[in-house]
């Protein structure tokens, strides 16, 4: 173990992941821009009370390219996601680098993990080898709740799925209000990237990619 | 360690090949591969066409509301069409109005107005969005599409519906939702006749699908067993737009 580097499918999903989820976030923001206004329930429309009035113009009405990549790049994502989650757990990848244990779940052991991310605490920088528990936590969280809610509450906007499993939108007590938690689960997920840009940054850049790539 | 893993990536990578040339093959067969297929976004649309197609089956019901889930606020885009013909037809009520249904049907046939509205009339209370985002629900009159076509008799080797408007659009459907049971041809809107706005005398209503696809303004429907021979051959002009030509999402 010299060189501390992830596995082959490990690296193959991140990139393909990180390709994808980057096109998600671009198509994404142009969709919304059509119409960036949030409602809850199963309607909304400009003339009814918006949940939430977004600071930005009504533009990009006509930017159906937004939605063709926005479907190319999920259909990437879930691919990705599928084989990243069959090789985790039948690796041993998820038991292994991802669950904490349970001593790491004590407060103190979060402090000291958050604190290695930043600069001047060397003694606590998170290992190359393993996850600390603020990483294991994020990405559990990032592959267990914000993609499955992403990819949900984005399917139910589909009126043919909701015709075969209404539960679908149902769930999110309406079509309206599904597009709005979709919204937030991508600014959940945005907020993601960015940390975990800054973080790859500020702790090593170099050691970091050279295990990713 | 990383032999056994590039062996089982050899493996795994020469599967999917396998299994995803026979994917293709299997889709051309059974009509699951859009018009819009071509190019990098193509995969993607072709992609959600056939899951959706394979999920949804040929008989789901979109979600049915009471009435008073109708929206207060029916939204209208764009405006009618500012034609000769069309504001001759506004004028006369819709009389001299008439349907044309051809191209692979054994009776190809003009219906009025009042041909349509004599047939069984149905009524659904639907949810239609706008893929801009925005959405409403409201109950549409009319007579089912899978009622007309049997009128005309369409010839079972087609597989699409055209639709023709008075402000120059054309959009398309395959015959599942042709025939579906929530597939209208609406003359009526919350229990009044269907305002200009909203596409009168006669807009098509899809159900299953965003908005775009219920075409306003009716002129004529050409039914088809390719769409080739229309516009760039992608199936419409929102397709042309860049819009995906299936519209269930």
């Amino acid at each position: 173990m010299g060189k501390p580097r992830r596995s082959a499918t490990v690296r193959l999903t991140h990139w393909i992941s990180a390709i994808g989820i980057l096109a998600l976030i671009v198509s994404g923001t142009a969709i919304l821009f059509a119409h960036p206004r949030l409602y809850w329930g199963e309607t909304g429309a400009v003339g009814t009370p918006a949940l939430i009035d977004l600071p930005i113009p009504f533009m990009l009405g006509h930017s159906g390219w937004g939605r063709y990549l926005h479907f190319l790049a999920a259909w990437l994502c879930l691919a990705s996601g599928l084989i990243y989650l069959v090789h985790a757990l039948a690796s041993g990848h998820l038991r292994r680098d991802l669950v904490p244990a349970r001593a790491e779940l004590k407060l103190d052991e979060v402090r000291r993990a958050v604190s290695g991310h930043l600069p001047g605490n060397d003694a606590d920088r998170p290992s190359l080898h393993s996850y600390n528990v603020v990483q294991r936590v994020s990405y559990l969280t990032v592959v267990f709740v914000l993609g499955p809610l992403a990819l949900l509450t984005g399917l139910a906007f589909s009126p043919a799925l909701a015709s075969v499993a209404p539960v679908i939108v149902n769930m999110f007590g309406g079509q309206q209000s599904a597009r709005t938690i979709h919204f937030f689960v991508a600014a959940a997920i945005v907020l993601f990237v960015l940390v975990h840009l800054v973080l790859v940054c500020t702790s090593g850049f170099r050691a970091r990619m050279r295990g990713m790539i | 360690m990383s032999r056994i893993i590039s062996r089982r990536a050899v493996i795994a990578s020469g599967l999917t090949l396998v299994a995803g040339a026979a994917a293709v093959r299997l889709a051309g067969r059974y009509n699951l591969i859009p018009p819009d297929s071509g190019g990098l976004y193509g995969i993607g649309e072709t992609l959600t066409y056939a899951a959706q197609r394979l999920l949804i089956g040929k008989h789901a019901l979109a979600r049915e509301f009471g009435r008073g889930d109708i929206s207060r606020v029916i939204p209208v885009n764009g405006t009618p069409p500012e034609t000769e013909i069309y504001d001759r037809l506004l004028v006369g009520g819709f009389a001299d109005w008439r349907l044309r249904i051809d191209g692979m049907v054994a009776r190809p046939t003009d219906f009025s107005l009042a041909d349509l509205q004599r047939y069984p009339a149905h009524t659904q209370i639907t949810h239609q969005a706008c893929e801009e985002g925005w959405s409403f629900i409201a109950e549409w009159n009319g007579v089912r599409l899978s009622h007309v076509l049997d009128l005309v008799q369409v010839d079972p080797r087609a597989r699409y519906l055209m639709f023709f408007a008075f402000d120059g659009w054309h959009e398309s459907i395959d015959m599942i939702d042709a025939l579906h049971p929530q597939t209208f041809l609406a003359y009526g809107l919350n229990g009044r006749e269907l305002p200009p706005e909203h596409g009168a005398p006669v807009r098509v209503r899809v159900a299953r699908q965003l908005g775009y696809k219920s075409v306003k303004f009716l002129s004529r429907v050409v039914v088809t067993d390719s769409l080739e021979q229309f516009g760039k051959g992608v199936g419409g002009i929102n397709a042309e737009y860049g819009y995906s030509w299936w519209a269930g999402i």
